[in-house]
């Protein structure tokens, strides 16, 4: 049974195209990369220096040290994970051949220099005019904005993946964002398990919408006006 | 022959209290975690550190690089784009004793590059329409908006490679580059930590990614792996 999560990832890896250089973020956008259609070639920017992610290398700690252990110390191994390759979440990479290794500034000119073809990344709300917030809650700890704002500046296509409605129900879809902007304007989709959104001239414009769902349902779970499109699609549900 | 191989303890001597420090790295890629072990046990505070994030990572990652310095009390001041998930970090905010002042990631390296290529600044777009755009001037070209972000400079930097020659020529593995040739090239005394020296010539000069004429120190530190 597929969860919101999963829905979201699914319907975001269909939107990506063969060639696409994009950047995924932490959490649900990073789940997007096992959705992608193995007969696309999508290369994953990381934001730490990185481009062609292939694999993530999990595991509990011991099993992460002892790979630190066996592979650690030999070269070229891109390809089998090394401890000095990592993505900006902290785990360990492997890379596709054709991938690279750069600096900082490097790692941003691409971001903010319009060289991604998307960006997808986790949101706390999003508005009508194309705002997003999604790196601090008024009262609660700030651990920083990392580089989301940086990520979201240049890119050709802004994908905000996140749940329809937060945990407790209320509405992330608002005609204003509330909390701290991560920036103005940038929004170009948003994927929830529910339906996906286009941010288009001040209004939220439905794409596609997931089975089972009626609009007004959806329109009560979102805290502003829809307009639903002409051709309205189906939403994707991975087995 | 220029010799820049330098011991630890003669290397860290460059650290002063009160000083504004660089720490390269991101989490623990490309950490200096040799040098940052001696300043931990050093009588120095007041520092300010330069970082991308507040070395810290998360519970089931147990080496650590920055930490020490917080838990020590040794760091007043962060500029980060990351305060992470050191406990010590946010205790510290929350009590009023650690400053921090949060710069998103490609502004921070920007800042880092101008101040070492002696810019005056630099004009981006991100921030704009955020709380990071406060007080900061507002400068139009050809009709966007951009923030004029100044440049950062570092007394020292602590900064970390795979591999350099004695001169200082250095070469980073993988995605452990990220700050560290950014910082190198912005302080006044710059400690090179690495894994293996080798002797000039030895790394193909096409292949040096960090010029040996920004490195001060040359400090062997073999990677050790902890269980």
């Amino acid at each position: 049974m597929a969860d919101a999560r999963m829905i979201i990832a699914k319907n975001i890896a269909d939107m990506l195209k063969n060639g696409d250089f994009v950047n995924l973020g932490i959490g649900i956008p990073t789940m997007v990369s096992k959705f992608i259609d193995p007969k696309k070639t999508v290369l994953l920017h990381g934001e730490n220096g990185s481009i062609g992610q292939d694999g993530l290398i999990t595991g509990n700690r011991d099993e992460i040290y002892k790979f630190e252990l066996t592979y650690g110390r030999e070269n070229g191994d891109w390809q089998r994970g090394h401890r000095d390759l990592c993505n900006a979440g902290c785990d360990y990479i492997t890379l596709l051949p054709g991938g690279c290794c750069f600096d900082s500034a490097m790692s941003f000119i691409m971001a903010r220099g319009g060289h991604l073809d998307a960006t997808v990344l986790g949101g706390l709300q999003v508005d009508t005019e194309g705002n997003l917030a999604n790196w601090m809650v008024p009262g609660k700890r700030v651990n920083g904005m990392g580089g989301a704002m940086d990520l979201v500046c240049g890119a050709k296509r802004v994908i905000v993946a996140m749940e329809h409605t937060s945990k407790d129900g209320e509405h992330k879809l608002l005609k204003k964002c509330t909390f701290p902007l991560t920036a103005a304007k940038c929004v170009s989709t948003v994927v929830t398990e529910l339906c996906i959104i286009d941010c288009e001239n001040g209004k939220f414009i439905v794409k596609a919408i997931v089975p089972g769902i009626t609009r007004k349902e959806l329109q009560e779970k979102t805290g502003a006006p829809l307009t639903f499109a002409n051709t309205l699609e189906k939403m994707q549900i991975p087995e | 022959m220029i010799d820049k191989v330098t011991a630890i303890s003669e290397a860290m001597k460059c650290v002063k209290s009160g000083d504004i420090i660089m720490i390269g790295g991101f989490t623990l890629s490309g950490s200096p975690i040799g040098l940052l072990r001696k300043l931990s046990e050093l009588p120095i505070t007041g520092l300010t550190a330069i970082s991308e994030d507040c070395g810290y990572i998360r519970d089931d990652v147990k080496r650590k690089n920055a930490a020490a310095l917080f838990d020590n009390g040794q760091i007043k001041k962060v500029i980060v784009s990351f305060l992470g998930m050191n406990p010590t970090v946010h205790k510290m905010i929350a009590e009023g004793t650690l400053e921090h002042e949060l710069v998103p990631q490609g502004t921070l390296a920007e800042r880092i590059r101008a101040g070492g290529a002696g810019l005056g600044g630099v004009l981006t777009p991100t921030g704009i329409g955020t709380i990071v755009e406060e007080g900061k001037r507002i400068i139009e070209v050809n009709g966007e908006p951009y923030i004029l972000e100044l440049p950062l400079r570092a007394d020292v930097a602590l900064v970390k490679a795979y591999r350099a020659d004695r001169m200082g020529n250095a070469v980073f593995k993988y995605s452990a580059q990220n700050f560290n040739p950014l910082m190198a090239t912005a302080a006044d005394k710059v400690v090179l930590e690495v894994e293996e020296i080798v002797e000039p010539g030895k790394i193909n000069p096409e292949q040096v990614q960090l010029p040996g004429v920004f490195v001060d120190y040359v400090v062997h530190c073999p990677e050790e792996v902890i269980l």
